[in-house]
């Protein structure tokens, strides 16, 4: 027991979580706890706007799989947070938010930069504390902390009032916590895996479906066992996009609006799909009544709430995915069970591969998207992490570049939030310092949270920005363009601001590339430098991304490139 | 398809919010709602009745169990529950012998009087909302000019 402020017990606490930085802003509710900052050994990183900080939080807690940190004032502060907390929750990324707040006697007063960021953040989080007392923040810390990162992980706001960081009290840090409505891992039912497995192996066109817990449970191994032992075909959700290489002879590629021509054919004829770690996202699977047609579902989620709510599944398999695997696999052992590789299905499945990937129609030019993509995946070394922003170029992302080492591709997949992939790009820098990071990107989405190239710059946290410049809104542009009759309205960003002059503004590199060749040598650049590098790539403002599915139908309603 | 779920919270401030808020975001539908404290002060009890398909219904209950604060969520048997409901109805009075025919139907029921004035008069009755339901049309006619209830509470 010590005699200390709120502030200094915040500090300490997230000491004792091990955190070694936080993103974020400070302002009037919450100089207290950054006067404490300022005397802890905890690195301070400066954001320019709070939903950055909330977003390298979140790229940090994807690739390091501990809670990011960010904090934030109250009222604005808070409130500019939000976007970035619902994005976490969205995708399932542990992160840990820290808002200042008036002072307790103040609450419900309406008083200056006050907002009740308890109750706007209520469905966006995966719970919320508020103290009233110093001597409460340490408990909390820790129970934030554990509820972030385990089970299916989520951001967790802790509101803390101005007063409740001044005062002092006899503080005490918990070694352990209860709390009792809290079960993260359901123990998992053997005998269901055994259905699973009868299933799979008495269907005649099977495929696995990875989602993102195959990646937040790091379950690349296992999958990748199952998946050449029992020579099953491999698609993936968007946000599963890299649990299994996308070179690997079993990879058809990510499903879906803008999935992979083969994967989503090949997905219309399969009769038993084993889903890893995904919720069904109408964004994958289209109308929910025709995907689950003729279909049999084993579906594996750590969620149990996940179970039923877009899909009904046969066999469910309740639990962390990659126990569940490991357990799958032991009992496929044990059956000693060998399938053999010429099976018809999977010749089928092939044909279908080589057909799409031979005479798949391309949009003309040397700088089409796929032909920049592919360029960037034949420089980038493949133990890259990337990341990308929201639109046209993460479907052609999707579509053309290839996640070889599984777990290095992040994108904001559920709530779709623009300005994501650069700030996450930087938190994703400062958990793995030691590999490239790359924010694949497209200007109307780098718009939104541009300004973070200073807090690049200035902390010397260098990512390259790989930006797919059409000049407009793009994705909303073929939207018009496709349902709307070419009415096209709100889309044109001319060419503004100047995407080089920007970078170096802000003391970054800034590159045009205007051919492969001096795509190829940016790229390269980028990779030897030590300053955030913003690589302008002008393409056509015409190119769509094909195929596609339209919203509302099915993916046997795919539209293919005329 | 009707159905009464039973939740035991941790006695604490704003969980009634998040238990409502989990309702309306996800599209779901409160029928009635009640609260209270449980023997044992720690804890609070609500008892939800809502109305949905069984697919609903199992995603609700999925979906309560998951909030942290939620200590038991359960769906309670119809018939192995005992479900009860408190009304309150002001009735009016009209002609000099309607006091006596509702206290003959109140009796029937076993509801209770109170609150007997010359132009009115209050009825309580703890009933299943059918019973509720079947009392409310037979003194209708003498015309209800208020009603108050509470919701359905079960065990």
């Amino acid at each position: 027991m010590e005699i200390m402020n709120g502030g200094k017990a915040l500090m300490k606490a997230l000491e004792k979580e091990g955190v070694k930085q936080v993103f974020g802003l400070p302002g009037g509710a919450n100089l207290p706890m950054y006067d404490e900052l300022y005397k802890s050994n905890i690195r301070h990183i400066l954001v320019r706007h709070e939903q950055s900080a909330a977003h390298m939080a979140d790229g940090f807690g994807r690739v390091s799989r501990k809670p990011g940190v960010c904090f934030a004032t109250s009222g604005p502060g808070s409130t500019n947070l939000l976007t970035g907390i619902a994005t976490a929750q969205a995708d399932s990324a542990p992160m840990v938010a820290i808002t200042g707040q008036v002072p307790v006697k103040m609450i419900g007063r309406d008083a200056f930069q006050e907002s009740d960021i308890i109750g706007m953040s209520n469905p966006c989080v995966k719970y919320a504390f508020q103290p009233r007392t110093p001597e409460e923040i340490p408990e909390m810390v820790k129970k934030g902390f554990y509820i972030a990162e385990t089970g299916r992980p989520g951001p967790v706001l802790l509101d803390i009032p101005k007063d409740v960081q001044q005062n002092e009290a006899e503080i005490t840090f918990p070694e352990e916590v209860r709390i009792p409505g809290y079960h993260p891992w359901s123990s998992i039912d053997i005998t269901d895996i055994e259905r699973a497995i009868n299933l799979l192996l008495s269907s005649e066109k099977p495929i696995i479906l990875a989602g993102g817990g195959t990646i937040i449970s790091s379950a690349f191994a296992e999958l990748q066992s199952i998946a050449e032992m029992l020579m099953i075909p491999v698609v993936t959700t968007f946000k599963g996009k890299g649990s299994f290489p996308e070179n690997h002879p079993l990879s058809l590629g990510p499903i879906g609006m803008h999935g992979h021509a083969e994967a989503n054919k090949i997905m219309t004829e399969v009769d038993c799909v084993l889903a890893i770690g995904t919720r069904f996202s109408d964004r994958s699977v289209g109308t929910f009544e025709e995907f689950e047609r003729n279909l049999k579902i084993i579906h594996m989620d750590v969620d149990p709430a996940e179970i039923g709510k877009n899909q009904t599944a046969q066999v469910a398999v309740v639990g962390d995915v990659k126990a569940s695997l490991r357990i799958m696999l032991k009992l496929l052992v044990k059956k000693a069970f060998k399938k053999s590789e010429d099976n018809k299905w999977l010749k089928h499945v092939n044909e279908v591969k080589d057909y799409w990937r031979a005479n798949l129609k391309m949009h003309p030019g040397e700088m089409s998207a796929a032909r920049i993509l592919r360029k960037l995946r034949e420089v980038l070394p493949k133990e890259s992490i990337v990341t990308t922003e929201v639109g046209q170029h993460q479907m052609w992302a999707s579509l053309f570049f290839d996640v070889i080492h599984p777990g290095t591709f992040f994108s904001s997949t559920g709530l779709g939030t623009m300005g994501w992939g650069f700030p996450a790009s930087i938190g994703a820098k400062v958990a793995r310092p030691d590999v490239p990071v790359l924010d694949i990107a497209g200007e109307g989405s780098f718009n939104m949270t541009e300004n973070s190239l200073a807090t690049s710059v200035l902390d010397n946290i260098p990512v390259i920005v790989f930006l797919v410049n059409n000049f407009s809104l793009g994705m909303v542009a073929q939207w018009q363009r496709t349902f709307y009759e070419r009415r096209m309205i709100g889309i044109d960003l001319k060419n503004c601001p100047d995407y080089v002059k920007l970078a170096e503004s802000y003391g970054a590199q800034g590159i045009r590339a205007q051919s492969l060749d001096e795509l190829e040598k940016a790229i390269k650049t980028g990779l030897s430098s030590d300053v955030t590098t913003v690589i302008d790539i002008p393409i056509d403002p015409e190119e769509d991304v094909l195929p596609f599915v339209a919203p509302g139908t099915s993916l046997k309603e795919m539209i293919l490139p005329s | 398809m009707w159905a009464i779920i039973s939740i035991r919270v941790e006695n604490k401030p704003g969980i009634l919010f998040k238990v409502t808020h989990l309702f309306r975001s996800r599209n779901f539908n409160i029928d009635s709602l009640t609260v209270g404290v449980m023997e044992n002060p720690e804890f609070s009890k609500m008892v939800i009745t809502t109305v949905g398909d069984e697919k609903q219904i199992v995603q609700i209950v999925k979906q309560l169990d998951k909030m942290i604060d939620t200590i038991e969520v359960k769906r309670l048997d119809e018939k192995k529950t005992v479900y009860k409901e408190l009304v309150l109805f002001k009735i009016k009075l009209s002609g000099s012998s309607d006091s006596t025919e509702i206290n003959k139907l109140a009796n029937t029921c076993g509801a209770k009087i109170h609150n007997v004035q010359k132009d009115s008069m209050i009825v309580e009755l703890t009933a299943t909302p059918d019973e509720i339901k079947a009392f409310e049309e037979s003194i209708r006619p003498f015309g209800i000019l208020d009603s108050a209830r509470t919701g359905v509470t079960a065990l």
